[in-house]
């Protein structure tokens, strides 16, 4: 089997959904022939026609809410962000509608919300948010964000076949960047459950998305001095697999948590607080944080390279937990 | 009483504006039309050497529409432009140093490299300041932040309007709806702009609106509405001037569309593949505005081609001097990125796994117009 891209996975998962289910559509700014600013959906609209690939008006509340209706008439649209900063657009159309159509009115409501997040890319403020924080804190949303090709493909399915509504965070640094086999067969990753990226014994770092690569590399530097880390790739952040967060807590006994967005009420509060309340006793180190600054995203490489977290930062937060 | 209908103000027998001007302030026109493509061109070759840190977004042919626009603007009024308004920019004060600046992520760029290309302002007080309001991306925003801009010119009696540019696109956003729709009813003096160049990334107008003209939502908002020519830049001064004009005479909202086309992809990245063949070459051979109003400029005002040439000998001066000043100027240092967040505090602490981030560095002295970004402290 040949390797594709993270990318090129996420086409092959929406293309055989489109093929397998019928119900399936997608609608989004630029989608269809031109085939997406990042080119995701290309050749799509060529495969299945206008009525499946639908290319919409600049209308993120739009989209989200027309998406909404045609899901609860049992239909399974996903919608594409050009970016995904422009889902602050869509977010009284998600949280207020989309995420209590269940539990108020009894009403499916399987669709997913995809696009492009994440910065090392130097795009600037509106071109590099991380928003997921603002929509984990939602009850009604599932949100995944993975990091590997192979993932990307075996969640965007499990996605587009779950009954809720899912944000589908794709890393546009690692669009092009990361490769993978794809499994054969129908190859679902199921929500909610994490992935050790690599096993270790002395310290845990839990993370997701393009710090897992961040992490992978900190983990290299710090087997040369010794230092066996383990990475935890989670994959799914609502819901958070508290398994296997509590299991390599409980190996481990030391853990860092390292996410691109920033740090105030952003989820590694969150894994804190669960981690305190089920596994203090196996903790040998207070959980410490590697986290974007508190800023806004800025586009000058020396002002993004010093707000988002780099390997060095892991580095270092690794060694303070080992010297504790 | 401002009309009811949307439909454009009668033409009768008004003056056209734009041709009665004297000719050197047409002369004017062709120096900040040639300016814009210039430095754009310029632009072009920085981004090629990866000098330009973000993309690149140009306005080859609209350099009419951005131009004649704001130039029938008063210096106390107020603009709000968009990616493709450099040449509105330019004629508001925008320096060429400024965009480049920005453009390559410097340190002592007006944004002091925290926002890309002409996503940068200068907003006051009449008389202090230039009077551009910095965008951001999301499309749209601006519109309900114009409105605001204008109802504080109305709560207070200035004698001050607003112009706000959006796409063919960013019409189909909430934020454009509820910003003019806020303006129409509290009858605020601005000018909203419609740039209808046929695309939105890839997107062709057909598939933005199903209504024939854009012009004739003013009639759905109960605002005045007017369109012309978008590479014609004296009837865009015209028709932008009486626009001004009607806003500052308190008759309300004006809803204008500019027809124009863009010759370029969305940004430089972007290949048009969408575009049906020949198009763009037709735009380019037939319509391209700083050609149209040379032949103007020759033919019927009886220029001559020195006068012109001249003009364009001072434009690249202008522009080999400012990338010069833009391409010596400095970078940001990594902890400038901590400054500005709030007003106050000011100065945060780096996060714990900076610790040899010296923050002490930041007071250090900053070049000049440093504080009017950071607020108190900051320097
Ligand atoms: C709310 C929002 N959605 C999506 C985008 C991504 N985007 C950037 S420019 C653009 C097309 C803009 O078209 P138009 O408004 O017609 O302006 P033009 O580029 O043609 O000048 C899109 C979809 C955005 N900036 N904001």
């Amino acid at each position: 089997m040949a390797e594709i891209t993270y990318l090129e996975a996420i086409r092959e998962a929406l293309d055989e959904e489109m093929a397998r289910d019928h119900n399936v559509f997608l609608l989004g700014e630029d989608i269809g022939a031109f085939g997406g600013a990042f080119k995701v959906t290309e050749g799509l609209m060529k495969k299945y026609g206008e009525q499946r690939v639908i290319d919409s008006p600049i209308s993120e509340i739009g989209i989200v809410g027309a998406a909404a209706g045609a899901a609860h008439m049992g239909m399974r649209p996903v919608v594409e962000m050009q970016f995904i900063d422009f889902i602050a657009n869509a977010y009284d159309m998600l949280t207020n509608y989309v995420a209590t159509a269940r539990y108020r009115a009894f009403l499916p409501t399987p669709m997913v919300v995809r696009g492009p997040s994440g910065g090392y890319v130097r795009g600037g403020p509106f071109h590099s948010q991380n928003p997921e924080a603002g929509f984990i804190h939602t009850p009604g949303l599932k949100v995944v964000y993975p990091a590997t090709a192979e993932d990307a493909k075996g969640l965007m399915k499990a996605a587009i076949r779950d009954d809720d509504c899912v944000l589908f965070f794709e890393h546009k640094y690692l669009y092009r960047r990361i490769k993978g086999v794809m499994p054969a067969g129908d190859h679902v990753v199921p929500i909610g459950k994490a992935r050790t990226a690599r096993e270790g014994r002395d310290v845990s770092i839990i993370t997701y998305a393009a710090t897992v690569h961040k992490s992978l590399e900190a983990a290299e530097k710090l087997a040369a001095e010794g230092i066996d880390v383990e990475v935890i790739d989670l994959r799914s952040l609502a819901p958070l697999d508290d398994e296997a967060i509590f299991n390599t807590v409980r190996k481990t006994n030391r853990v860092l948590i390292v996410h691109e967005d920033t740090r105030t009420g952003g989820i590694a509060g969150e894994i804190t607080a669960r981690i305190n309340e089920s596994c203090f006793a196996y903790l040998d180190a207070p959980v410490l944080r590697v986290t974007a600054h508190d800023i806004p995203l800025p586009y000058a490489p020396q002002l993004e390279d010093f707000v988002l977290p780099q390997v060095d930062d892991i580095v270092t937060a690794v060694r303070r937990l080992v010297g504790w | 009483m401002p009309p009811k209908s949307g439909r454009a103000a009668s033409r009768g027998a008004q003056p056209h504006l734009g041709e009665a001007l004297p000719i050197e302030r047409k002369l004017e026109l062709y120096y900040w039309m040639r300016l814009t493509r210039t430095l754009e061109e310029r632009l072009v070759a920085l981004y090629r050497q990866t000098k330009v840190v973000g993309g690149l977004f140009r306005s080859l042919g609209q350099e009419a529409d951005a131009v004649g626009s704001c130039y029938a603007l008063e210096q106390r009024d107020v603009m709000s432009p968009l990616i493709r308004n450099l040449g509105a920019m330019l004629v508001k004060g925008a320096t060429p140093v400024e965009v480049l600046k920005q453009y390559m992520a410097k340190g002592d760029s007006p944004t002091r490299g925290r926002e890309l290309n002409i996503h940068f302002g200068d907003i006051g007080e009449a008389g202090k300041t230039r009077g551009f309001l910095g965008q951001i991306s999301p499309l749209g925003d601006m519109v309900p932040v114009m409105t605001g801009v204008t109802m504080t010119f109305k709560m207070r009696g200035e004698d001050r309007v607003g112009l706000v540019y959006v796409g063919d696109g960013a019409t189909s956003t909430g934020a454009f709806h509820e910003g003019i729709n806020f303006a129409a009813v509290q009858q605020l003096p601005l000018v909203v702009v419609i740039e209808n160049n046929g695309y939105a990334y890839s997107t062709p107008t057909s598939k933005q609106t199903a209504a024939a003209q854009f012009v004739d939502k003013a009639i759905g908002y109960g605002v005045t509405g007017e369109q012309c020519d978008g590479n014609d830049v004296l009837a865009v001064y015209d028709c932008t001037k009486r626009a001004v004009d009607r806003a500052r005479a308190g008759e309300g909202v004006q809803l204008l569309e500019f027809m124009t086309y863009r010759r370029k992809g969305h940004a430089e990245h972007d290949n048009q593949s969408y575009v049906p063949d020949g198009e763009i070459e037709r735009w380019a051979a037939e319509n391209d505005p700083i050609d149209r109003f040379v032949r103007v400029l020759l033919d019927r005002e009886k220029v001559a081609q020195a006068t012109l040439d001249e003009i364009d000998a001072r434009v690249a001066k202008e522009v080999d001097a400012a990338t010069d000043i833009a391409e010596a100027s400095p970078f940001p240092e990594p902890l400038d990125a901590m400054i500005g967040v709030y007003a106050d505090p000011p100065v945060e602490k780096p996060l714990w796994f900076r610790e040899g981030a010296d923050v002490s560095k930041l007071g250090k002295e900053r070049a000049e117009g440093w504080g009017t970004f950071d607020a108190k402290g900051g320097k």
